[in-house]
């Protein structure tokens, strides 16, 4: 009798277990569900139709007309801006970018040094990354470097010459790149949780072998962080070729079009001109281009990224 | 002695370079009591005389809409967005941290690859089927996709923080006869705060600071934001008062500086645990 009730508590239990394990399985689904449901409506479907619309001649007025490649072939044959704001963004990438990730780590590496008042310094450092993306802040640059502005008079102070920065191409490009490295604390602070995680006995072991410095820092820090650029370098990349507010508010695409960053084409065209099909087709060789640009980062990390267990995840 | 020499070189270094990081921000500041002239062909950061009239006519807006309405407005549109993000942020990443279900994998490799998922690519369709629903000039573009979990860097922070918290807390609060949801609401949530904290706060600054989304879907000036504020003081005058722009300018930054010197130890906190951008 007591083996029968036994076997019968074994059974319940382990019948239990079943259910709740079944239960358990549709329990998280529906906590995620929220998620399954905003990513379809929201992300999965304006990305299918992105691609369906750039097929079309779609302007928001007239009903859909299929057009087949004619959009891909007009934005490579007949779009000279296109050819234009492509080569500014990638410009404007290959400046910025690198600019603000060697900053960064730069000044990441000097904080590590254990001096004191590395929180005060880090939070000075880290506003720009919060304001920056504002409009407030792109209306600042924009008067502190007009010509009569006050990095001008700061310079004709100094008795250095005073470029024309919003009125010249060249000056418009480096202006707005400097606003992008002005924001290089986010990563800073990425590297410096990456620095503080390298262990001492790495460096007293390079110590006891008589390594200097600088040497240490090459072969020890750099490998070590390596995995942090690689975060830094995709995730600031894909960021920087969509870039539009400061391009937008400070130069305004100029002057002769020399900051028409890619972002800023794809507004014009979308919302000022109204042609949705034509600029879901730009998206689409922006994602490629963005695409093609991460795997390569990708594929090269191979050869440069330091991994712990050796690479093989 | 040369070791001396050296740290101070780098405080020098340091200090030199954080006056120039904050130097924007305090020319901002000394802007805004400037008369226009004043702003330019000088290097003086001090205004001749504090005044603060470009204060009181930078506020009046267009003249049919002032700042106040543009505050307002920029709440209505931060705050649901801000707190619907925690919500959903939370309990899609408890589904991910603590439940096994079918599919799991290929979900959350799903949900992280939409952290590098382009805007560019998916505004158009977004736009049209918003205009479809009725929601150009409204806040629900920002609100709904909010609701439902659409910023993925959310959800992985708080996938991050949940992992950090160890299993058996559920268990022993399952035995205590909880139920999950309990156990999220009871044991786990309180627990959660420094990266609600944290999420909350980047979001707001997020929301508060963008322009691109605002500039696509909001169009009519009695429900402009601040950035579209911004942006339309500087078209609408022909002669442009800067003076007045930096100090609207000032007030629409004010208080995402006072909040990150409130909680800044919440946003060193939020970027170790996730180790992303912020």
């Amino acid at each position: 009798m007591k083996q029968i009730t036994n076997n019968m508590e074994i059974i319940n239990k382990f019948s239990n277990s079943l259910t709740r394990k079944k239960l358990k399985e549709y329990v998280g689904l529906l906590y995620i569900l929220p998620w399954i449901i905003g990513f379809s409506v929201f992300q999965l479907y304006p990305f299918i139709a992105s691609f369906i619309y750039s097929f079309t001649d779609f302007t928001m007025l007239n009903i859909p007309k299929f057009v087949g490649i004619k959009n891909y072939v007009d934005i490579f044959t007949k779009d000279f801006d296109f050819i234009q704001s492509m080569k500014a963004t990638l410009i404007y990438v290959v400046l910025a970018v690198p600019l603000k990730l060697v900053f960064a780590l730069f000044i990441a590496v000097v904080l590590n040094s254990k001096l004191k008042f590395i929180n005060i310094f880090r939070t000075i450092y880290y506003i720009p990354s919060i304001l920056g993306s504002s409009v407030a802040v792109a209306l600042i640059w924009r008067l502190m470097f007009m010509k009569k502005g006050v990095i001008n008079e700061f310079l004709s102070y100094l008795h250095l010459p005073q470029p024309d920065w919003l009125g010249s191409p060249s000056g418009a490009m480096v202006t707005i790149s400097l606003l992008t490295v002005w924001q290089f604390g986010s990563s800073m602070v990425i590297f410096l949780a990456g620095l503080k995680q390298i262990p001492n006995e790495l460096y007293e072991a390079g110590r006891v072998d008589g390594a200097s410095k600088p040497r240490m820092f090459l072969n020890i820090t750099i490998p070590l962080i390596t995995p942090m650029v690689l975060f830094n370098l995709v995730m600031q990349m894909i960021n920087s070729f969509q870039d539009f507010t400061s391009a937008f508010i400070i130069t305004n695409g100029g002057p002769m079009k020399a900051t028409y960053l890619y972002g800023m084409k794809l507004y014009m065209d979308g919302f000022y001109y109204f042609k949705m099909g034509y600029a879901c087709s730009l998206s689409w060789v922006l994602f490629v281009v963005i695409l093609i640009v991460t795997l390569v980062i990708f594929r090269s990390a191979n050869n440069w990224v330091f991994y712990e267990d050796g690479g093989k995840n | 002695m040369k070791k001396k020499f050296k740290i101070s070189l780098n405080y020098i270094f340091l200090i030199i370079l954080g006056i120039v990081m904050i130097y924007p921000l305090i020319f901002l500041f000394f802007a805004c009591f400037k008369t226009n002239e004043e702003i330019f062909g000088s290097i003086a950061l001090l205004p001749r005389t504090f005044s603060f009239n470009a204060f009181v006519n930078g506020w009046k807006g267009n003249g049919q809409f002032s700042f106040t309405n543009f505050y307002v407005n920029t709440i209505q549109l931060v705050v649901p967005t801000v707190a619907f993000t925690i919500l959903s942020s939370i309990v899609v990443a408890y589904g991910f941290a603590r439940f096994e279900f079918p599919f799991k994998k290929i979900l959350f490799s799903i949900m992280i690859s939409t952290l590098m998922l382009p805007n560019a690519i998916i505004i158009i369709p977004r736009y049209i089927m918003f205009k479809n629903f009725n929601w150009i000039n409204t806040y629900y573009p920002f609100i709904v996709p909010a609701l439902f979990a659409c910023y993925p860097f959310f959800i992985f922070m708080m996938v991050q923080f949940f992992r950090g918290l160890p299993r058996e807390l559920d268990e022993s609060a399952y035995l205590d006869g909880c139920n999950s949801f309990t156990v999220l609401i009871r044991i786990l949530l309180p627990l959660c705060k420094p990266a609600i904290f944290a999420a909350g706060i980047f979001q707001f600054i997020w929301t508060w600071n963008d322009f691109f989304n605002t500039l696509v879907y909001i169009n009519s000036v009695s429900k402009f934001p601040l950035s579209l504020a911004l942006k339309m003081s500087l078209d609408n005058q022909s002669q442009i008062s800067w003076n007045q722009i930096m100090a609207m300018a000032l007030a629409s930054i004010a208080p995402l500086i006072l909040l990150f010197f409130l909680a800044q130890k919440y946003f060193v906190e939020g970027i170790a645990t996730t180790g992303l951008k912020g």
